[in-house]
């Protein structure tokens, strides 16, 4: 999809189910069994009511900018890709997540602006979950 | 109404050097140690509480006990919070010292992250939010507090140049210390001018990268009263965890909302009180954003209230980092709460250089704040006094 480097994520015990999913191309959060939050990042513990039982379930993939930055200057391997957005999504079912805005010009990114799901696969076949403008 | 301090800082001292290739880090520990406790007019057998971060080398103060040979420890620790640390450091000793665990805490800092180039500075261990943090391409610290600067604009207008003022004031300050890393005083000009690493953030609105270290030495009344040397009350202290709040926290406010009210509070003064503050200065961002949430100004009005001159030394509205800072003097291992602790005792023993000595300087506040402000960060306040004579 995009031409930035897509590195091998790190998976827990508690994170498969979510790399799994980005495996199929599917997005998935963590909500609470108890409370009914939308966790993030996954874990299998819930930060508001402090209870351990979560389901996962398919999340939209929309949501808009809330900040970004344009990497000027990076080490290897993303020196070759620079300048590219790295930025804080807000997801339309309520966490704020990182990653990188792609498939526009960086100069065109903006605070606000509404943006969906899109994966690069990593060597191993995981889905690295990036953003790029909606229609 | 001003409190009484449960412990005084005896002494200090900052590492002269900003690139250190030809000493270990152990060394480094050895030699602030000895130059803080020589400042306080005490020597290593005073020595029974002992602190340092957990990147000192091996077991951290179990190991540094063993080189230094501290034979009598009665408290040690490693609390851990990257450039915020060592803040805390002091407010844990003073508490140590008002409990009657210790009467002489030493705490020390080394790091060289200059001549270790290349070798990866910073936490070693993952943590559960490494795996959705690390793959987009993050370049350390200043892609992290771009967002924050970028966020900030966004809701407060705040710009380029005012962010560049804080630069400027750090430098008019640095060009009085001959041992600052950028001795030379920029203009707003040539910071906006300096190439852009992630937007909005110039490298002039960054921190140097030094070699380096300090010490203090915190002592109780008693202790202190035997003493020579001028001391410095320790009147308040506050810490914080600030962290992304399940993923809803926002990104233009940061922990020192919290300590900053509990350090006051302590202390019983007020940010009107004070004399001259250290702010811990990673970016020209941090400061901004801190001095708000400290209430030095409204919340959103950082930008305007640094593009005011108010930061710099002798006669702003608060005269901040007279020794250079972070931004030009020193940050030695990538930490900076150290040498904001230093001069803020020089400041109130009169010992500020000449030019930026604020005059009649009875109140100090120290900021640090530790990790990222885009995701977790320590947050740490002092308020320290010249005691009443
Ligand atoms: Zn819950």
């Amino acid at each position: 999809m995009s031409e930035l480097p897509a590195p091998e994520p790190v998976t827990t015990l508690e994170t498969e189910p979510f790399w799994r999913a980005t495996a199929e191309g599917r997005l998935v959060l963590p909500r609470c069994d108890s409370c009914g939050t939308v966790i993030w990042y996954p874990r299998r513990f819930c930060p508001e009511c402090h209870r351990s039982s979560i389901s996962w379930f398919e999340a939209s993939g929309q949501g808009t900018v809330y900040s970004f930055t344009v990497v000027r200057q990076a080490p290897e391997p993303w020196r070759k890709v620079v300048p590219y957005v790295i930025a804080q999504v807000e997801l339309d079912e309520g966490p704020r997540v990182l990653t990188n805005i792609v498939g526009c010009d960086p100069g065109d990114v903006t605070i606000g602006q509404p943006v969906e799901v899109v994966f690069d696969r990593s060597a191993s076949g995981h889905g690295i979950p990036r953003f790029r403008p909606r229609p | 109404m001003r409190s009484g301090g449960v412990a005084h800082i005896a002494g200090v001292f900052e590492h002269p050097r900003r690139e250190i290739p030809d000493r270990t880090l152990a060394e480094i520990h050895a030699e602030v140690a000895a130059g803080a406790l020589a400042d306080a007019g005490l020597g290593f057998e005073d020595v029974d509480g002992f602190l340092c971060d957990s990147m000192a080398p091996g077991w951290s103060p179990l190991s540094m006990a063993e080189y230094l040979g501290l034979d009598h420890l009665s408290y040690f620790e490693s609390t851990e919070s990257g450039g915020s640390s060592y803040l805390q450091h002091v407010g844990h000793a003073a508490a140590a010292i008002a409990a009657g665990t210790c009467r002489v805490a030493l705490i020390t800092l080394a790091g060289t992250p200059r001549s270790d180039r290349g070798r990866v500075a910073g936490r070693g261990t993952e943590g559960p939010e490494t795996g959705f943090e690390w793959l987009w391409g993050f370049t350390g610290p200043v892609s992290q507090y771009a967002l924050v600067a970028q966020r900030h604009m966004f809701e407060f207008g705040t710009t380029s140049e005012q962010l560049a003022w804080v630069k400027v004031a750090a430098s008019r300050h640095a060009k009085h210390n001959p041992h600052a890393f950028l001795p030379q005083e920029v203009t707003v000009e040539e910071v906006l001018e300096s190439r852009l690493i992630c937007d909005p953030l110039h490298l002039l609105d960054c921190c140097v990268v030094t070699d380096g270290g300090g010490a203090v030495v915190v002592v109780s009344p008693e202790v202190a009263r035997a003493l020579p040397r001028q001391t410095v009350e320790v009147l308040g202290h506050g810490e914080t965890a600030k962290h992304t709040r399940n993923g809803r926290a926002d990104l233009i406010t940061t922990g020192a909302v919290r300590s900053g009210p509990l350090a006051f509070a302590e202390a019983g003064v007020t940010p009107r009180d004070i004399d001259y503050a250290s702010i811990y200065d990673s970016f020209t961002i941090t400061v901004v954003v801190t001095i708000e949430d400290l209430g030095f100004c409204e919340k959103g009005r950082g930008g305007a209230f640094v593009a005011d001159g108010a930061l710099e030394a002798p006669h702003g509205r608060l005269p901040f980092n007279t020794d250079g800072g972070g931004l030009c003097n020193n940050h030695p291992g990538n930490r900076g709460g150290m040498t904001k602790i230093i001069e803020a005792v020089r400041q109130l023993r009169g010992e500020a250089h000449p030019a930026l000595q604020v005059p009649d300087c009875e109140l100090a506040l120290v900021h640090g704040t530790g990790g990222s402000l885009a995701t977790r960060s320590g947050a740490a306040t002092l308020i320290l006094g010249r005691p009443a004579a």
